[in-house]
Parts: structure tokens; C-alpha cells; sequence
């Protein structure tokens, strides 16, 4: 992060100049000598890490950069440095082996990185070099090369299109692997350019690099031997991005622009930010406790062992004395160093291994969310993506999800419905099923009745057919028929696209980057107007009479969600120049004559309750003179440099003004599966739903009656621009008294009811929704004075926090973040997230805590920029009910566990030193301390958190109120964490006491013999092992064959290194503490008895608890599930109503 | 860093040439396996606790370990000890001068010589330990203070030993062995105890001074350097701990199995204590072949060689006859332990039967509405 901040900075400083000058093929222009060709970097891309000369050291130092690494490697440090208890071995082992597993993982990630860059720096490319065609590896490539790319090649930079096989001077490209949009896009050649590129001489001023996949502005100086240099304007319509690939034409050459790590692909994919789940923060929040109580035990200990010392004869008896070198060193440098012995001899009670085993939980946890067959879709053949599996456990402790509706609510599959042409409603009777009906003109079939007069019919559909971006799919067979005609234009036969016959109806398929499009002009075939697709720059339709017209098309006025509406301005054959303009109604009425307006937003209005998305259409002839204006300007903004969209639009908007309204449309976009249902268990989770979209309010406000977001008697509060107008006053003055007024009535007048955990949605007398729409939004969050934005800002939350949904229409997509930005941020920082599957909604899959893409229709940005992604809306449920709460449960339970069985490992230890003189002396032997948590007590762990299901997955998602059971972080707050605490604890000293009574005579075996401090400790030990593993027997409610096996493997195990480890003489030992200790401790009956008691003691709080916890009815979250389990599991079919 | 392989996973798709390799497999091996594994569908035990299932383990916890409580009690109350402090901390005491007057330079052997009752007679085998209080046996520097290799007749450990043994590591030039802390500060006190018969005559009682350390110690973990014979040759060119008296290899010259490492005495030594006070079996007084007791009551006299200075320290020494059951030496703890705890548990079984019947009937009856 640092490092890119650095670079960035630095590299700012070198090239401040905000565009660069590119010599295509490296010619200099004669009439700029002093040109001194600028320095860009090369092609090659580089998205590894490391090289192998650095690997060991960067990746060393990244990994040390972690703080428990770093801490783990002080700890170490300290044991080789300074005479400690226990041999560096101890901690060592387990930090060479979490190093050597995250290096070797990311020297092998980073190796596939090599060889993914590899394939693409040496893949072979052509280029042109003074009329030669050169193949040289795609590395070598430098700006200002003119390239040769084939047909279904990829690009391997960002090119200007200069030169295409088509004759139409286009070529088709698609940016699956970009955006994952698979239709095919057109881009055009640079205007004038000479087909002999040997001769041509031109520079290239464009922008510098920036990641904006859909922005670019730059010029291209054309110099002819003795013209005055042409200018052409260059636009991202000409700019071939590096990652998409060639389609539908033979070749093109293109001069580089982007190479490298500047290509807008590689400035793509810098890294997303890294999002920390609420777990881990509770996990660095305990750590810091249990770093105090071992920076405590240390203190304590140090400071007796001193007082201790001073009593006469104990600091050095005569069996016991000093080293020269001991005596030699200074007090105070034996102070300090005996406290870090003793913070090494009690640091493990911060396990290293914690670290890993969290990591491989949420590393193999993931799986089971790809791995589950529910969440695969048949129709796109494609299952749950886990993007990061760093937030599985957040799934959980959703309290906020956020939605956009078209596409997430909305199947974004669009039917046309209805049209409304002139006031008429035109319902097409889906009598019946198949479109060959409506090519005949007048059969009966065609339900159009001629309410509106032929004429405006027919203007309306030519309208439908003409104003939009859609292609038509060539067929296989057809794109081959395409292909021969190409390559017998090259070959210069110069026949033309003509002999095509247009393909049978049934073939036809749209391509578009929106669905509505698509429907539209299916809508249209419906009514006999056939849209047969482009040729050169002239589009084809087929009439209702068979006839085929041709409209040049001159401009296409783009769509663009500010302006919500897009035009075309074409030319018919007659030469009458159109312009046909589609788009919103609150961006299309303001712009026709009113007097056609009434009648239409009747319809308009109508249709939108009902659902339906509706579009208007308009349209106006353009004189001669009006449109050579319009062309002028048009042509004048495509060429800026700076503020090109700024001066597009305002011509845009000149343009598109005194039109007439012909018609509006409707189409439908039905909800997606189950979206009802699964809303309606969010809800019932606790969960507050907010839907944000770019749709009109009516629209949304229908949507959500439909996916029962309101309900019939859910009071509506509204703040839109409607409501705000309605007092004829300020809108100012009037936002400030609906807000007031509504905060009474959602927050001051509610019942008190206490948030949280336990609050009963269903007994609430009142349901409160809210609407708001972005114009007022933004009123609310920038407010002209800075003490109201914050006042307004207050209420604003407070109301919404008060209310069962909230619905955001209108919204830009950076409206969206702020809202989740602002709950996320409000107080009790809320956990959010956001779903969504469109490019609009990846800034608020972005911002909120877990993001989740949709596998949609609109592109694959959402999904690539999600950390989860899931085919349907419907699998949220399950991805939240069922999964999230078993990863939060698990990790939770997992965490907590951890942290006391490290709690009871150490605290004997600890109260050793009381017995030993302070001298440090460990408890346990090296071994076992080493092996404590790397073997003995990891798997057992490790297999719950990733197997158990406390609740099985059916009762959860029958039962979404089981979800408010986990809310807030309820199993890692500090309730919980005490309660663990207190359990090591009571643990830790029961085993170290019982014990110490037990040797109060250590005569323990039936021959008279005594046992020495290391049968102590391994008694201490094995009563550890063995009631620690049982605990998580007893907390473990989903017993499959891994959890059998790896539970008593772990014992039996245990029992087995013990013997194994004393049986033998090891000759790398310097001690041989343990010889025959196991065995030893097994042949005296008391220590089997004490091991027992000690063991049956520590668990019967636990039975206890167990049993007591379910009358008491559940206070805790975590307390509760045993009890709901038990009720759940005898009444399935009921819903559970919590108690208290 | 686990998350990372992800985005690993994610960058590599985005290069084109990655991306249309992967392209084509991907398609059919998406959909996901229907295994019981991966559909988290295994077949599991779900045990459930509930007060039901709870309840006759705590009565069958506690009827098991209350009689086992009993037995380990009476046990260990027919256990019969008999300890003697000897110290000669107090003026009373007749080991006080030996006490007081303790040199380490001096040859002379301090003899002195407590006499003790026993009340009652000792049946069967009983062992003697001597004990030893506040000595931190378990002191770190103290614990480490030896060479295992050494002790188990490493010829290159006997010269060179290890540098955990400092400072007893070399005197006067030549390699101590053995070496290190434990060794040097060897219990070296000779108890010999006499039975004053009716008549006033002294019996020594016979102590075996075999089967006092454990069976794995004596045989493999110490090991003579080059065999039994001939320790003397064998230990040539090394010098005795400071605070002996005499070398390793005369620990028990009567008899070779028991001379040099794998003198018991010294076995037992070298297994250090677990606590501050503690004790270590010296000898065994084997049960006499007739029906009388081992030890009959009436007076004794314990001989004391007192070698071993502890007053320095504020230690206590302490001589300790017992007999020894099943369990081990006498120790209640267990036995109070198992009976306190087998009462909780069943009580707890009744306090939870009662709890259990009554929740059990307000259940039922708000279940019936249901």
C-alpha cells in the first residue's frame, strides 16, 4: 500500500504533463525536429511479486511485517539471544514452519504468476516495421508500434484502431475477460486515415494512462506531404483495450498507445482494499488482553523472584550456584532479562498456531460455499464464487443489506408489455407464441389495431427500431458466409454485403449491453417492424410490408444514466434527417411539447404501478440547417481534449430539445425466483432491507410491494422531490419539517423497543417504510450550511434505522456508496452488505462490508469486484442463514476455544514458578510445548471449525429468527470471552492444584519409588490434553466420522508420541527428561485416579451449564441455540417465536 | 494471507492467455460435486445433553466414586508413616550439634544418633525415605545442571561435559563427572536404624539398598562409561564433584552392579523433586519371612552420618518410615477428593431431578396450547 502510494507519487513528479504525444510507427513529423521521442515503459506486465533473487528476503520481510509474525520472531529472538527456559526450538519450529508454509504457498502463487505473465510477455506478436512485418514477443513492444492483430487474437496492449479488413472501417471486439460482457462491441478506425500505413505520418496526443476501462479522449495529427495537418478526434470508440479480443474480423493494425503496466486492463487490477471482518478485530481486541495478562504474569513473577532472592540463602544455596557469568551481569540487566524469560516461557500462551488454523478455517471453509450444489444455476451453469474467504464468518452479523433492484430483485429478463402510441394503449395479446405471425402484415394474428392512425404507428416502431445499440447475431453459418465475402473484398473483388440474405426470423439474436434495448426491438419485430441490423453505417429494417428501409445512421447521442436517455439522428432514404430520442420520462417530458404529455403520463404513470419499466419516445425532424449545427457541434465536443463529456452533453442537450412524443413503452421485468421469500426471511433474520436503484420511484415502490419489502399496512413516509414541491414552498424549509416531522412519528413516538438481539419485528403495531429519491439525497447529505447537513444527516438515519425497509430510487451509483458509507459509519458501526450485478453497483459492493455480485446479465464487474458472488438473489438466503451463521458460529467457538486452551496450557506454568524459586523452570518438557498446539489440540479444532453445524442447516433456514441470535457479535463479545476466560482459568488452576496435592507425597507407585518433576508435568499434561479435547467434544453437536476420528485420533496420538518420545534414548537430546515418564505415570493407580477426577471435575461445570442453561431459557446468544435446537428440531414445522 | 491465493487466482484469470486456457474445462467441472462431504452433509451423531440424558451419569458418576473415594481413603489411612525431622535446627534436637558444627573441609564423620517409638507395629515391606525441605530441586539453573550422554557412559561426554553442568563442569583442570549441580549436591547422609529390643540390645535392621530407583533408569538411561569393571580405569583423568568425598566409582565398592552411575542412591538423586519439599526413597526394610512385623512397635534409634549440611538454607531433613499400598504412600487427598466430588455429583443428580421434574411438567403444559 505504501509502496503504491510512493510510486505514485514519484511517478507524478516525472510526468506531470496530463497528456502524452505518441509517433505512430515512430516517424517524428517533419515539421517538429525537436521532438525528442518521450521514454514509456515497456510491454512487459508484471503482476508477480517477486523475482528469484528477492524471494527470500521481500517475502521474509512482508511476512514479518505481520504483527504476530513479527512478535512470534521477537519471542524467538529473545530465546536465542538471551538464556531462556525453554530452547529456541520451542517457538522456533512453529514460526520456521507457519513461515516456510506462507512462503512456499506464495512463492508457488507467485510462480503461477510468472508463468501467466510469461505466456503473455512472450506470446508472439506482428509488427510493422518500415513496411516489414516483424514477429517479435508481445514484451517488446513499444509505444508507437503499429501492430497486426488477427482475428480471435487478444490484444496485447492498448492500441488506436487504425486499419480494419472490414470494409466498413470497423472491427468487433469483445472484453469478456475485461468486464465479462461477451457481446461483441464495434470500434471504428480513426476517421481520413490512409489505408497505406507505410506513408502514413501522423502523433497521437492522448491522456495519460488512467484505469477508467470506458473513458479515453485523445487527437491524432494527421501530416500529408504538403496539407495543412488533420485532426482527428480519438475516443475510447477507437481505443482497443488490451485483455479483449478480436471477433467477426480478419485483421486490423493499431498503433500502441498503453503498454504494460499502463494498459488500462493492468491499472485495473492494482488490488482491491482489504476488508477486516468484525471477528477479527474481536480476535485483535483479546489478543491485547491476554498480551496484558503475559506482560503481567512476567511482571509479577519477575518482581517476587527478586523479593524471593533477597531472603537469605535462596538466591544462591550451595547446591546451586552461579555461573561466573551470571554473577558477572549487571542487576538491572538480570531484571530484564529474566522478565523476558519469562515472557517467553509464558508466550505461548499467544499461539502461533491460532493464526494458521484461523487462516486454513477460512481458507477451506470457503470451499463449502463453491462446493454447494444449491447455489449452482443450471441456466448459467455456474455456482458461488468466493472472491476472499477473509469475511466468511461476516455473513453472519449482517444487520444492513443494501440491493439494487434491476437485475438483483429484477431478473432483468425484459418482455415487452405494452405501448402506449399517441394516448392509444396497444396491449399485444400474447395469443400466440411465436413471432412468425407478425411478419405477415394484416393477418389475424396482429392485433394492432389502428387506434392512432398508421402513421404514428408505423413512426413509433421505425422509432423502436432505429433508436437504439443493438447488433444482430450472426449465426455461425452466416459469420463464415461473412467471413468469404470479407476476404474476397481484400482480394479485391469488391463484392458487397448485399448477396447476404437476410437469416430466417427464428435465428435472429440481439446483442446489447442492456436487456430493456433488446425487448424493445423485439417488441417491435412483434408489430412487424424488423430490425435486420447494420451495413456500413446504414441500418436495415424490415417493415410491415416486406419493404427493407435504410437510415443512415449519422449520430449516435449515447446513453448515459445522468441524462437517462439516449438518440440517434439518422437519415432516410427520402433525405429527411431524424433525430428518434428514447429515455425516462422525467428526462423526456421536460424536452417534448407539452400539450402531447397529458395523455401519455396517464400510461406512463399506470404502467410504472404496475411494475413495469417504462421508456418514452420521441422524435423530430431536422432541417438541413439545425442539423449541419448540430453535426458541427457534435463533431467540435468529440474532438476536445478537455471536458469532452461536459461538452457533450451540452450539446447533447441542445440537441434533444422541441421533439414530440410519440408513444411510451413498457416492459416487464419480473422478480427474480423466491426474491419475495427471501427478502421476507432477511427481514425476519433482523436484517433491514434497503433497496437502492437507479429506477424511478414508482417503479421500485411496485417492485417492493411485490418482493413484500412493504407490506399492505406499512405506513410510507416519502421524501422526494414530489413531496418537497408539494408545500410550494423552499425546498429547504420543507425538507427540514418533513424530517422532523417523520422523525416523530418512525422514532419518537415508536414504542420503546430495545434494539438488538430480542426485538420482535412482527408484534411492532407499526411498520414504517422510507423512501427517498437522490435528488433529495443529496439535499440531505450536502446541505448548504454545514450544522444542518450533519442535524439533517441525524434524522435522516435515525428514521431510516426506524423503519422496516428503506427504498433509495433514483440513485447514481456514488449516491449509493455514500448511503452505505453512512449506515456503515453511523453508530454501532452496523455490519452492511451490499448485492448487486450491474457496474453501478460495484462502488456499493465495494464500500460496505461484504459485497456480493450477482452473476447477472449486465456484465461481470459486480462479480469481480464482490467477495462473494452467487448466480441468484435466492441464494443469499442460504448464504446468509445457513453459512454465515455456521462460519460465524464456528470461527467464533473456534477463537474463544483457542484463546482458552492456551489460557489453561500456560496458567500451571505459571503457578510453577511460585513452586520453583522463580527460576523460569517450565512445567512441561520442549516437546510438549511444542507440540501442545501443533498436534495435540489443532485438528480436533480445526475439524469442528469447518464440520459443525450446531443447528442443522435445514432448521436455520426455516428459522431466519435463529440468525438474531448470533447479531452483534454476540459469541466474541466480552460476555463470552470472560466466561471462556474464566473457564481456562478455573481449568488452568484445577489441574496445577490437583496435582500439587497429589504430590504431596510422590511416593506414587505401589513399589515405594517417587516420581520427579517431569512425571509432574506430564500429569499436569496429559490431564490437559485430554480435557481440553473433551470440551470440544462436549461443545461439538455435529459428530461425522472426521470429527470421531480426529478427535480420538488426537488422544490416541497423544498417548502414542508419549510413549514414543520416552521410550527411546534420543541422541540429539541433551536431556533426556522424559524416559519412561509416560510409562511410569501408567503404572501408578493414582495417577490414573487423580487423571480422571481432574479431568470429570473440569468438564462438570460444563455438563452443568448444558443442563441448566435450558430451563433457565436463554439469555446469551450463544446460550440460547442449545435450547432452540432441542425445540426446533421436536416442532419443525413451527415458527419459533424467541422468548424473552 | 490465505485470501491472497484468491486474488492470485483472480489476476491470473484476467490475462488473456490464462483466461482461455481455464475457458474451456471450466465449464464442465463447475457444477458442484453431490457428496455427502461437500454438501456439509455427512451423517452425524447429534448428540443432544439435556437433563435427561445428564442425570444417570451423575448418579452413576457418583455411586462409582464415592465407594472408591472410601477405598482410596481407608486406604490410605492404613498406611502407616512415621516421620523424624533431624535436622538439629533446635537445641533439643541431637543432631544439633552436628548441625551447628558443620564444615565442608572437615574429614571427621559427625555421627549422632535420634531415638523414636513407634506406636505401632509396620506390616510387610516399609520404605525409607529421607526428606528434604525448601531445597529447589526444581530450580531451574539446578535442573539443567547435568549431562545425560555423560551419565549414560558417553566416553567424549565423561571428558568433555556439557556446558549446562557450569560451574561444576571442570576443577582443577580435569572434567568433573559427574557433572552439574544435582550430582555435586548428592544426599551423602548414611541413616542407619537400630531396634532396641526389650532388653536394651541395638538390632540393626537390614536395609536394601536395591529397587529404590526406577527399573528403565538403572538399566538403560545410566550407563557406566566401558561396562561395570574396572570403574576406577574408567573414570581416570576425571575429578569428583566438589562437595564429595569420594569419587563416583567408590559410591558402593561392594558391589559393581550398584558402583558408579548406576549407584541407586545417586539414581535417585538425579530425578529431580517436583516441588520444594519432597522426598526420596533410601532404603527398603524387607518383610521378614515369619509372621512378624517388619518393623514391631517400640524404640528405635536412627544413626545418622551427618554429612549433608541444609541449615544454610533454612532446609529441613527429615527421616520418613512407611508402608506402601496399591495407591502409593499415604496420601488422603485422593480419597477426599473422590468423595467430595462423588457427593457433588450426587447431589447434583437430585438438586437436577428435582429441577428437571418440575421444569419437565410446566413444559408439558405450555406445550399443550402448541
Amino acid at each position: 500500500m505504501l509502496r503504491r502510494t510512493l510510486n505514485r507519487w514519484l511517478g507524478r513528479d516525472e510526468r506531470r504533463v496530463d497528456s502524452r504525444s505518441i509517433c505512430v510507427g515512430h516517424r517524428s513529423s517533419s515539421n517538429n525536429e525537436a521532438f525528442i521521442p518521450p521514454k514509456f515503459c515497456d510491454n512487459r506486465i508484471v503482476s508477480s511479486k517477486y523475482t528469484v533473487w528477492n524471494f527470500l528476503p521481500k517475502n521474509l520481510f512482508e511476512q514479518f511485517r505481520r504483527i504476530a509474525n513479527f512478535y512470534f520472531l521477537i519471542i524467538f529472538l529473545v530465546q536465542v539471544i538471551v538464556d531462556t527456559p525453554t530452547s529456541p526450538v520451542t517457538s522456533g519450529l512453529p514460526l520456521f514452519f507457519v513461515i516456510t508454509v506462507t512462503a512456499i504457498k506464495q512463492g508457488y502463487e507467485d510462480w503461477l504468476r510468472h508463468k501467466a505473465d510469461n505466456e503473455v510477455n512472450k506470446y508472439p506478436v506482428t509488427v510493422l516495421e518500415q513496411g516489414r512485418r516483424v514477429r517479435k514477443e508481445s514484451e517488446k513492444i513499444k509505444v508507437g508500434d503499429v501492430l497486426e492483430v488477427d482475428e480471435d487474437e487478444t490484444f496485447p496492449c492498448d492500441l488506436i484502431l487504425l486499419q480494419s479488413s472490414r470494409d466498413d472501417d470497423t472491427c468487433f471486439v469483445t472484453t469478456a475477460s475485461l468486464d465479462g460482457e461477451s457481446n461483441h462491441k464495434t470500434h471504428y478506425t480513426v476517421p481520413d486515415t490512409e489505408k497505406d500505413l507505410e506513408s502514413l505520418n501522423a502523433t497521437i496526443e492522448c491522456e495519460q494512462p488512467q484505469p477508467d476501462l470506458y473513458k479515453f479522449v485523445g487527437r491524432m495529427h494527421i501530416y500529408k506531404a504538403d496539407q495543412e495537418p488533420a485532426v482527428r478526434s480519438l475516443g475510447p470508440e477507437n481505443l482497443l483495450l488490451k485483455g479483449s479480443t478480436l471477433k467477426n474480423t480478419q485483421t486490423i493494425c493499431g498503433v500502441a498507445i498503453y503498454t504494460g503496466m499502463e494498459t488500462k486492463m493492468a491499472l485495473n487490477y492494482q488490488g482491491k482494499s482489504q476488508k477486516r471482518s468484525a471477528v477479527e478485530k474481536s480476535i485483535n481486541a483479546f489478543l491485547l488482553v491476554y498480551l496484558c495478562i503475559l506482560v503481567s504474569k512476567a511482571l509479577v513473577c519477575t518482581t517476587l523472584k527478586y523479593v524471593w532472592q533477597n531472603k537469605p540463602g535462596q538466591d544462591e544455596p550451595w547446591y546451586n550456584e552461579k555461573t561466573q557469568r551470571e554473577k558477572d551481569t549487571n542487576l538491572y540487566l538480570k531484571m530484564f532479562t529474566d522478565f523476558l524469560s519469562f515472557m517467553v516461557l509464558f508466550n505461548f500462551i499467544i499461539p502461533v498456531s491460532m493464526y494458521v488454523t484461523v487462516e486454513m478455517q477460512k481458507f477451506l471453509g470457503s470451499f463449502f460455499i463453491t462446493w454447494d450444489k444449491d447455489f449452482f444455476d443450471p441456466e448459467i451453469k455456474e455456482g458461488a464464487l468466493v472472491n476472499t474467504s477473509d469475511l466468511n464468518e461476516e455473513l453472519g452479523q449482517v444487520e444492513y443489506v443494501f440491493t439494487d433492484k434491476t437485475g438483483t430483485l429484477t431478473q432483468n429478463n425484459m418482455e415487452f408489455i405494452e405501448c402506449c402510441i399517441d394516448g392509444f394503449q396497444y396491449k399485444y395479446q400474447d395469443a400466440g407464441t411465436d413471432l412468425d405471425g407478425f411478419c405477415v402484415t394484416d393477418g389475424p394474428a396482429n392485433k394492432v389495431q389502428h387506434k392512432a392512425g398508421r402513421e404514428k404507428e408505423e413512426l413509433f416502431l421505425r422509432a423502436l427500431c432505429l433508436c437504439h445499440t443493438v447488433q444482430v447475431k450472426e449465426s455461425p453459418e452466416q459469420g463464415q458466409g461473412q467471413r468469404d465475402g470479407l476476404m474476397d473484398q481484400v482480394d479485391g473483388l469488391g463484392v458487397d454485403g448485399k448477396g447476404l440474405h437476410p437469416p430466417p426470423q427464428e435465428q435472429r439474436g440481439f446483442i446489447a449491453s442492456s436487456p430493456d434495448e433488446v425487448a424493445l426491438v423485439k417488441g417491435a419485430m412483434r408489430y412487424g417492424f424488423t430490425f435486420l441490423g447494420f451495413e456500413s453505417k446504414t441500418m436495415k429494417i424490415l417493415t410491415r410490408d416486406n419493404d427493407v428501409e435504410r437510415y443512415e445512421l449519422l449520430h449516435v447521442l449515447n446513453f448515459d444514466p445522468v441524462r437517462r436517455r439516449m438518440s440517434v439522428i439518422v437519415r432516410s432514404k427520402s433525405g429527411d434527417t431524424l433525430l428518434f430520442c428514447k429515455g425516462a420520462d422525467s428526462s423526456i417530458f421536460p424536452r417534448v411539447r407539452q400539450e402531447e404529455v397529458e395523455r401519455i403520463r396517464m400510461n406512463v404513470e399506470r404502467n410504472a404501478t404496475e411494475g413495469y419499466r417504462t421508456l418514452c419516445v420521441a422524435y423530430k425532424y431536422l432541417n438541413a440547417e439545425e442539423y449541419a449545427q448540430a453535426d458541427a457541434g457534435l463533431r467540435e465536443a468529440r474532438l476536445a481534449l478537455q471536458d469532452r463529456e461536459e461538452k457533450l452533453m451540452a450539446v447533447y442537450n441542445q440537441v434533444e430539445t422541441g421533439m414530440s412524443l410519440i408513444g411510451a413503452t413498457a416492459v416487464e421485468d419480473r422478480l427474480q425466483e423466491e426474491a419475495a421469500e427471501t427478502m421476507e426471511a432477511l427481514q425476519g433474520a433482523g436484517m433491514k432491507v434497503w433497496v437502492l436503484t437507479g429506477d424511478k420511484m414508482e417503479t421500485a415502490k411496485s417492485t417492493c410491494y411485490a418482493c413484500r419489502l412493504f407490506q399492505r399496512n406499512t405506513e410510507l413516509l416519502e421524501l422526494t422531490v414530489r413531496t418537497l414541491e408539494d408545500g410550494g414552498r423552499r425546498r429547504e424549509e420543507r425538507l427540514h419539517e418533513l424530517l422532523v416531522e417523520y422523525h416523530k412519528k418512525a422514532v419518537q413516538d415508536a414504542p420503546p423497543v430495545k434494539a438488538g438481539v430480542t426485538r420482535a419485528w412482527s408484534s411492532a403495531n407499526h411498520d414504517y417504510g422510507f423512501i427517498i429519491d437522490g435528488a433529495t439525497l443529496s439535499m440531505v447529505l450536502n446541505s448548504s450550511s454545514e450544522s444542518n447537513s450533519s442535524r439533517y444527516k441525524n434524522l435522516f438515519l435515525q428514521i431510516c434505522q426506524n423503519c422496516t425497509s428503506v427504498l433509495c430510487c433514483r440513485m447514481a451509483p456514488l449516491q449509493k456508496a455514500q448511503i452505505v458509507k453512512m449506515v456503515k459509519n453511523s453508530k454501532g458501526s452496523p455490519i452492511t452488505l451490499s448485492i448487486g450485478d450491474g457496474a453501478n453497483d460495484v462502488s456499493m459492493i465495494l464500500e460496505a462490508h461484504v459485497g456480493i455480485g450477482i452473476k447477472g446479465k449486465e456484465g461481470r464487474q459486480a462479480v469481480r469486484n464482490s467477495d462473494y458472488a452467487i448466480p441468484k438473489l435466492k441464494h443469499l438466503k442460504k448464504l446468509l442463514l445457513a453459512h454465515g451463521h455456521l462460519y460465524y458460529v464456528r470461527i467464533a467457538h473456534l477463537v474463544q476455544y483457542f484463546f482458552y486452551k492456551n489460557l489453561c496450557f500456560i496458567l500451571p506454568q505459571f503457578l510453577y514458578q511460585f513452586f520453583c524459586g522463580y527460576s523460569q523452570q517450565p512445567l512441561y518438557d520442549a516437546a510438549y510445548l511444542t507440540m501442545y498446539n501443533i498436534c495435540f489440540t489443532s485438528m480436533p479444532i480445526l475439524a469442528y471449525s469447518l464440520l459443525e453445524q450446531h443447528i442443522c442447516m435445514e432448521v436455520l433456514l426455516d428459522n431466519a429468527t435463529l440468525y438474531r441470535g448470533i447479531a452483534k457479535n454476540g459469541m466474541l463479545r466480552w460476555g463470552p470471552f470472560f466466561y471462556w476466560t474464566l473457564l481456562g482459568v478455573f481449568h488452568g488452576l484445577l489441574f496445577f492444584f490437583g496435582v500439587r496435592y497429589l504430590f504431596g507425597n510422590p511416593a506414587l507407585q505401589d513399589n515405594g519409588q517417587v516420581f520427579g518433576n517431569w512425571s509432574y508435568g506430564t500429569i499436569v499434561f496429559t490431564v490437559l490434553v485430554f480435557t481440553v479435547t473433551l470440551k470440544l467434544a462436549l461443545d461439538t453437536r455435529h459428530w461425522t466420522w472426521i470429527n470421531h476420528f480426529v478427535i480420538w485420533g488426537s488422544l490416541a496420538f497423544y498417548v502414542f508420541f508419549s510413549f514414543f518420545w520416552g521410550g527411546i534414548i534420543w541422541p540429539f537430546l541433551k536431556q533426556q527428561r522424559l524416559y519412561f515418564v509416560f510409562a511410569n505415570m501408567l503404572s501408578s493407580v493414582s495417577a490414573w485416579l487423580v487423571i480422571i477426577l481432574l479431568i470429570l471435575l473440569s468438564l462438570l461445570p460444563e455438563i452443568l451449564l448444558v443442563v441448566f442453561r435450558k430451563p433457565r431459557g436463554p439469555h446469551a446468544g450463544q446460550l440460547s441455540q442449545e435450547g432452540l435446537l432441542q425445540t426446533a428440531r421436536l416442532h419443525l414445522s413451527h415458527h419459533l417465536p424467541i422468548s424473552t | 494471507m490465505m485470501a491472497s491465493s484468491y486474488n492470485a487466482k483472480e489476476e491470473d484469470a484476467n490475462h488473456p492467455g490464462a483466461a482461455n486456457h481455464a475457458g474451456v474445462g471450466v465449464v464442465k467441472s463447475k457444477k458442484p460435486d453431490n457428496t455427502a462431504f461437500k454438501q456439509q452433509r455427512l451423517p452425524a451423531w447429534q448428540p443432544i445433553l439435556t437433563a435427561g440424558t445428564v442425570l444417570p451419569a451423575f448418579f452413576v458418576i457418583g455411586l462409582i466414586f464415592i465407594p472408591i473415594g472410601i477405598g482410596l481413603y481407608v486406604t490410605s489411612n492404613n498406611i502407616k508413616e512415621f516421620e523424624i525431622d533431624y535436622t538439629g535446627a533446635n537445641i533439643d534436637n541431637p543432631c544439633y550439634n552436628c548441625a551447628k558444627n558443620f564444615s565442608w573441609n572437615s574429614t571427621a564423620q559427625c555421627v549422632c544418633a535420634v531415638t523414636f517409638t513407634l506406636e505401632q507395629p509396620f506390616e510387610s515391606n516399609v520404605f525409607m525415605y529421607y526428606g528434604l525441605s525448601n531445597f529447589y530441586q526444581n530450580h531451574r539453573r539446578y535442573v539443567k545442571s547435568r549431562d545425560d550422554s555423560q551419565l549414560n557412559g558417553d566416553r567424549s561426554a565423561l571428558t568433555n561435559p556439557s556446558k549446562e553442568c557450569e560451574p561444576y563442569r571442570r576443577s582443577e583442570g580435569s572434567p568433573i563427572a559427574p557433572c552439574g549441580a544435582i550430582a555435586n549436591s548428592l544426599f551423602n547422609d548414611t541413616l542407619q536404624l537400630y531396634h532396641i529390643d526389650s532388653n536394651g540390645t541395638l538390632n540393626e535392621i537390614p536395609l536394601v539398598k536395591k529397587g529404590i530407583a526406577w527399573w528403565t533408569d538403572k538399566h538403560v538411561k545410566f550407563r557406566n562409561p566401558g561396562g561395570n569393571n574396572n570403574l576406577t580405569v574408567a573414570f581416570q583423568g576425571t575429578s569428583k564433584p566438589v562437595n564429595w568425598k569420594k569419587p563416583v566409582f567408590e559410591l558402593d565398592p561392594e558391589d559393581p552392579e550398584n558402583n558408579g552411575f548406576i549407584n541407586e542412591d545417586f539414581i535417585v538423586w538425579m530425578r529431580t523433586a517436583a516441588l520444594p519439599t519432597f522426598r526420596k526413597l533410601y532404603r527398603i526394610i524387607q518383610k521378614k519371612p515369619s509372621t512378624t512385623p517388619t518393623l514391631p512397635s517400640g524404640k528405635y534409634v536412627l544413626n545418622v552420618t551427618y554429612n549433608y549440611p541444609v541449615l544454610s538454607f533454612d532446609g529441613r531433613k527429615r527421616m520418613i518410615l512407611s508402608t506402601i499400598s496399591w495407591m502409593g504412600g499415604k496420601n488422603p487427598f485422593l480419597g477426599i477428593a473422590y468423595i467430595t466430588v462423588g457427593s457433588i455429583c450426587f447431589f447434583l443428580g437430585v438438586v437436577l431431578l428435582i429441577i428437571h421434574h418440575k421444569y419437565d411438567n410446566r413444559n408439558n403444559s405450555a406445550d399443550i396450547p402448541n
